[in-house]
């Protein structure tokens, strides 16, 4: 039995008794709200004690059997001769609202609606105190109740407030005021999945269908207000509002708890310093590649081991593709019409995995960026949608090994392509291992990756055997000495176009990179976002 | 029972504008927007030539975005709009 310590005001209410007669709360006296459900026998123990409760103290506080099902509550009045109103919540608004989850739930109240106290379920001392305690209140004789026969101790049942599929219905109708999408009612007989087909609302792969219920649920993931815009979506610069990004979340497959993650994705790539107008609309593949950082990884159960980069795990594979989803339902990005990538590859579908922080010699991404080692964080990128792996199963050393990824590194784009942009390696655990060995920093494999890859502007221009490359122009120059023509390039712009993460499984000595796009203030630049963690 | 799902998209319109009249002679500014994708210039070059040779009562103003992959700054919107009759934005590849 818990006892009420300051005084918690319960939601007033008007519900019917079987007669048809509305009984409103607070009733002006004291009151003992008793919560039952017919195929509980826990309540079955429990209806002749309230019954006999209402025949005792009704004279002086309101006893009120409140059931959660239409057809059940007459039953239950039926066969306990309830002389007890017994209130119809069969719209199971007020144990909505009250929020218990089981039954019998007994709430006594003080005449103005405060909760005086509250059990629930069988325990024979809590029902038998409560009789001393009410004829206390009342100055009235305890009822006659063979206390020894009833069971000591019974749990209680489920209450059908949360029950699964009702509970989601409840949060929907209760959060509906909140919701504002449009609803869509289908016609009858027709198939839902095609629906959201033939409308283009999908990927390609089916999605599950949005239902205000199945939304609701989403919801349940932030606290974030529904209606609040948390971007501009381009191209279409769409206002997105958390319930639109909930929406899209369903579709993709998503979990409740998963929507922080993806609301904060959305956060990042809606920037300017992203620019996911041309992440999108390049003839080039790019698309947000996103990796999770900090404790989140773990209670959402992402995967940074074995086959991160590739498909199996939900948390990874839905929170990517709701991202997509909401560029392409509310931004407007779809293939052939803004999206404009001539090939396309697998990793528009969805990009996102973790990484494995634990299996690093290094600090995590989101550490050099300037966050805490326990805030969660996801940080975007405008990449190739696609990673290719680069092997090395012979280098002993950090040396020979980071000169074989520099080298790998130099398909990027284009081997004549020097003076790139960002980039991000995903070092496997077998890879990490041999670098840490040698001690080497982030720095010396940036460095390393820097010098291995240098070229002779010579070896670099276009010629008759390779169009591409760069031209004397871009360098500025037209008649180039010998020494300008020897000037060596490296292949990115910067070391610190080299973004370095750990992941994938611990068998394999395989890396990976996702090449870049246009990166920088002509492009796209990556961007990092706290996750707003629910407690 | 009928199944009810929530609209996941923008759940805007499209507005729908009317396009200008045609003048039946094409005289006037006419602005070239090069989007700054590489040899995007040359076709530039080559049309405004073109035009000029075909359309002597045609004044050709050029313009360039900074970069092909953001769409054109407010600012230089608003200057093609109020020094130009016509526009022809170049895409190349």
């Amino acid at each position: 039995m818990s006892e009420t310590g300051a005084a918690k005001k319960l939601g007033g209410f008007s519900l019917n008794d079987l007669g048809g007669v509305a009984h409103s709360f607070p009733t002006g006296k004291n009151a003992l709200l008793c919560f039952v459900k017919e195929d509980c026998p826990t309540c079955g123990i429990a209806m002749p004690v309230i019954e006999a409760f209402h025949r005792a103290f009704s004279s002086k506080i309101d006893v009120l059997a409140i059931g959660q099902e239409a057809a059940g509550n007459r039953l239950l009045a039926q066969r306990y001769a309830l002389t007890c109103p017994m209130l119809d919540d069969s719209a199971l608004r007020v144990s909505f609202e009250y929020g218990f989850d089981s039954v019998p739930t007994v709430i006594l109240a003080d005449k103005d609606g405060n909760e005086v106290l509250n059990f629930a379920g069988f325990v024979r001392s809590d029902w038998q105190s409560l009789a001393a305690r009410l004829a206390q209140m009342t100055a009235l004789a305890e009822p006659k109740i063979d206390w020894a026969s009833l069971p000591e101790w019974r749990a209680g049942c489920g209450a059908k407030a949360v029950e699964p599929g009702i509970a989601e219905r409840l949060e929907a109708e209760a959060r509906g005021d909140r919701m504002q999408a449009r609803r869509i009612e289908l016609g009858e007989g027709e198939d839902v999945f095609e629906f959201m087909f033939e409308r283009g609302l999908t990927d390609g792969l089916p999605v599950v269908p949005p239902t205000p219920e199945r939304v609701a649920w989403m919801l349940t993931g932030t606290r974030r207000d529904p209606r609040e815009v948390i971007a501009t979506v381009p191209p279409n610069l769409a206002p997105l509002t958390i319930e639109k990004v909930a929406i899209n979340a369903v579709m993709a497959g998503c979990r409740p708890e998963y929507l922080p993650v993806v609301i904060a994705a959305l956060e990042a790539v809606c920037t300017d310093t992203f620019n996911i107008h041309g992440v999108m609309a390049t003839t080039w593949g790019a698309t947000p590649v996103m990796i999770v950082n900090g404790p989140i990884r773990k209670r959402l159960g992402m995967n940074m081991g074995i086959m991160a980069l590739g498909y199996g795990s939900r948390p990874n594979a839905t929170i990517g593709r709701a991202v997509k989803l909401v560029l392409r339902n509310v931004g407007g990005s779809r293939p052939g019409d803004i999206e404009r990538s001539a090939l396309g590859a697998i990793g528009k579908f969805t990009t996102c995995f973790a990484e494995w922080e634990e299996r690093s010699p290094w600090e995590p991404l989101h550490v050099e960026r300037g966050f805490k080692k326990d805030e969660s964080v996801v940080t975007v990128f405008g990449l190739e949608a696609g990673s290719r792996q680069i092997a090395d199963q012979t280098s002993r050393t950090a040396r020979a090994l980071v000169g074989s990824l520099g080298l790998g590194l130099e398909a990027c784009w284009h081997p004549k392509q020097h003076g790139s942009g960002e980039i991000l390696l995903v070092v496997s655990p077998e890879h990490a291992d041999t670098i840490a060995r040698d001690e080497w920093s982030k720095s010396q494999v940036r460095n390393r990756i820097q010098e291995i890859t240098a070229r002779p502007l010579r070896d670099l221009l276009p010629d008759e055997e390779s169009g591409e490359g760069i031209p004397l122009k871009a360098m500025g120059l037209t008649n180039p000495t010998e020494e300008q023509l020897n000037q060596k390039i490296p292949k990115f712009r910067s070391p610190e176009n080299i973004n370095i993460i750990v992941a994938g499984g611990e068998g394999g000595k395989f890396s990976a990179v996702f090449a870049g796009w246009v990166s920088g203030p002509m492009g796209s630049s990556s961007v990092s976002r706290r996750i707003e963690e629910m407690p | 029972m009928k199944q009810v799902i929530v609209d996941p998209t923008d759940e805007r319109e499209p507005i729908r504008r009317t396009l200008a009249e045609r003048p039946a002679q094409i005289k006037g500014r006419v602005a070239m927007l090069d989007i700054a994708k590489p040899r995007g210039n040359v076709l530039i070059d080559r049309l405004a030539a073109q035009l000029t040779e075909r359309l002597p009562a045609v004044e050709i103003k050029r313009y360039r975005k900074p970069t092909f992959t953001k769409p054109a700054p407010e600012e230089l919107r608003r200057r093609i709009a109020e020094e130009s009759d016509f526009v022809i934005e170049a895409l190349a590849d």
